[in-house]
């Protein structure tokens, strides 16, 4: 799978000087983030979590700055949690989409880069149907922090820290636990994402799913050596039941409808048949297993409605978790900036 | 950098019950007291403070902890401190606050500190115990309870030590060459 490979060898971003969340500018992905960068990030999100539940959920912080959330392709819940996360920081947020922009006239992503620069923008938080765009403004717009909010099937990094914290503030450590994500994980930035957070922070990640669907050589990529850490533990499993095996968390992934005449799946029925997460499937999970999904979810085919609304789901505190670990983001990169 | 030595394990525990009877005493009692300590040190002393209090007067008074670092004016340039969660027990509504931080030095940390109070509602009073006036003001703020007052030059740096976060009481001058 060559996309694959050129995704492990373009991302590797030269904008990057890295010297811990203090010195950071960008938030690309996971993969330059050491795991001493990514605790503290998971700690600040903790005293803003305190800020999102106070009766009055506003602080000074970044007064005066400005945020951009420059979006290409549709999203509820990450674009409205940054929205939040910015307004509840006193930041003045600007929310443009492609369509109803210049984008529309032909405007390249560069262009409406350097023209939000140009407007004195602090922050873009970009999401973009094509893998490494948010590089692309990284490595040519000097003045801006850039905030990669999804880009193609390659990175959602907010959302892999949303769901690191989520499981640490439930089951109190990351460490030695077994994580199952299940799914359409070869078109899935958000397991991508989290197979870096989740391995740097020494917990065993399984992939699971439709061997089509499996990211068969993202763990053997040619040229990178079999024991190149971290993802040397990851494992793979086509086996729901052998995958779920004493699982303390399992993360679900959307399917998306167009797989099936992408020739991924045989038949809709199969799948849900054979990998779809259920109540009765978690048999030999840890007792304390918990469902995440980071939605939107097709109830009934990559998960059960009962699970997906049930006591072991943290599906929407992964939402109120989002807006927390967008404001710690948001802060970090730009509080004090040219101050 | 030589290190000169303000105060040691018995000067601060002195200190703390001096200022814990002050705090009796100008508020006839702990009637509606509250100390809120500001993070890191002031966290403990805080603690400590209280639990003096609770020990002078024989009854509770209630702790809470502050994070002013979301309302500071002062962040330098990609020096984003790190935020820690907020906790205040009870509602600080029409109680006396009194709010509790190692050294007293500019002032800005006491002013963003009164700004975080007020987004938890009104007070009938804040008043300010400090284990260390060093002086060097800017903005019109004094404390009402100080540990000890110490003249220092501008560029030279406090160092606040406890037991709970650095394993040994102490507060000393070191100068820090450039």
């Amino acid at each position: 799978m060559s996309l694959l490979n050129a995704l492990e060898t373009e991302a590797q971003p030269q904008v990057i000087a890295s010297g811990g969340l203090k010195r950071r500018r960008h938030v690309l992905d996971l993969d330059d983030f050491s795991r001493q960068e990514i605790l503290e990030v998971l700690e600040s999100a903790e005293g803003m979590s305190e800020v999102l539940h106070r009766d009055i959920k506003k602080v000074p912080a970044l007064r005066g700055r400005v945020v951009v959330t420059l979006f290409y392709e549709a999203s509820t819940r990450t674009r409205m949690s940054f929205e939040e996360a910015g307004k509840i920081l006193s930041a003045d947020v600007i929310n443009m989409s492609a369509s109803g922009s210049s984008a529309e006239k032909g405007e390249s992503l560069l262009n409406t880069g350097l023209t939000i620069q140009a407007m004195g923008v602090d922050t873009i938080v970009i999401r973009h149907p094509h893998s490494g765009a948010p590089y692309l403004l990284a490595q040519h717009l000097d003045k801006v922090g850039i905030i990669n909010a999804g880009d193609g099937i390659h990175a959602h990094p907010t959302q892999a820290l949303l769901d690191l914290y989520t499981v640490k503030e439930k089951l109190g450590r990351l460490e030695g636990l077994k994580v199952v994500i299940v799914g359409d994980v070869l078109h899935s930035r958000v397991a991508r994402s989290n197979i870096w957070g989740f391995a740097k922070m020494g917990a065993q990640v399984v992939l699971c799913g439709p061997s089509t669907l499996l990211p068969l050589d993202m763990l053997r990529p040619s040229g990178v050596p079999a024991n190149d850490e971290p993802l040397a533990s990851v494992q793979v499993e086509t086996n729901l039941d052998q995958a779920l095996e004493g699982a303390d968390v399992v993360m679900a992934l959307r399917l998306q409808a167009e797989r099936q005449n992408g020739g991924f799946l045989p038949s809709m029925r199969e799948y849900i048949r054979r990998w779809q997460v259920t109540e009765a499937r978690l048999g030999r999970s840890s007792p304390d297993v918990m469902i995440m999904h980071p939605g939107p979810m097709n109830e009934g085919i990559e998960i059960s409605s009962t699970l997906a609304h049930g006591g072991r789901s943290v599906i929407e505190r992964q939402v109120t978790n989002g807006v927390a670990i967008r404001m710690a983001l948001l802060y970090h990169l730009s509080a004090g900036v040219g101050a | 950098m030589a290190d000169r030595q303000i105060m040691n394990d018995q000067d601060i525990r002195r200190a703390l019950a001096r200022v814990a009877h002050e705090i009796l005493e100008r508020n006839r009692g702990a009637e509606d007291l509250i100390v809120v300590g500001i993070h890191t040190r002031g966290v403990h002393l805080a603690q400590r403070l209280a639990s003096n209090l609770t020990e002078f007067e024989g009854s509770e008074v209630p702790v809470a902890d502050l994070d002013i670092n979301l309302y500071r004016d002062d962040v330098k340039a990609r020096m984003s401190p790190r935020i820690r969660p907020t906790r205040i027990p009870v509602d600080i509504q029409g109680k006396k606050v009194v709010l509790v931080d190692d050294v007293l030095f500019t002032g800005r940390t006491v002013r963003a500190a009164m700004d975080a109070l007020n987004d938890f509602g009104r007070p009938q009073q804040i008043q300010l115990a400090i284990l260390l006036d060093r002086g060097h003001r800017e903005l019109p703020i004094r404390a009402d309870y100080v540990g000890q007052n110490v003249p220092t030059a501008p560029d030279e740096v406090v160092r606040v030590r406890l037991v709970e976060t650095d394993g040994i009481d102490e507060v000393a001058i070191v100068r820090v060459e450039e």
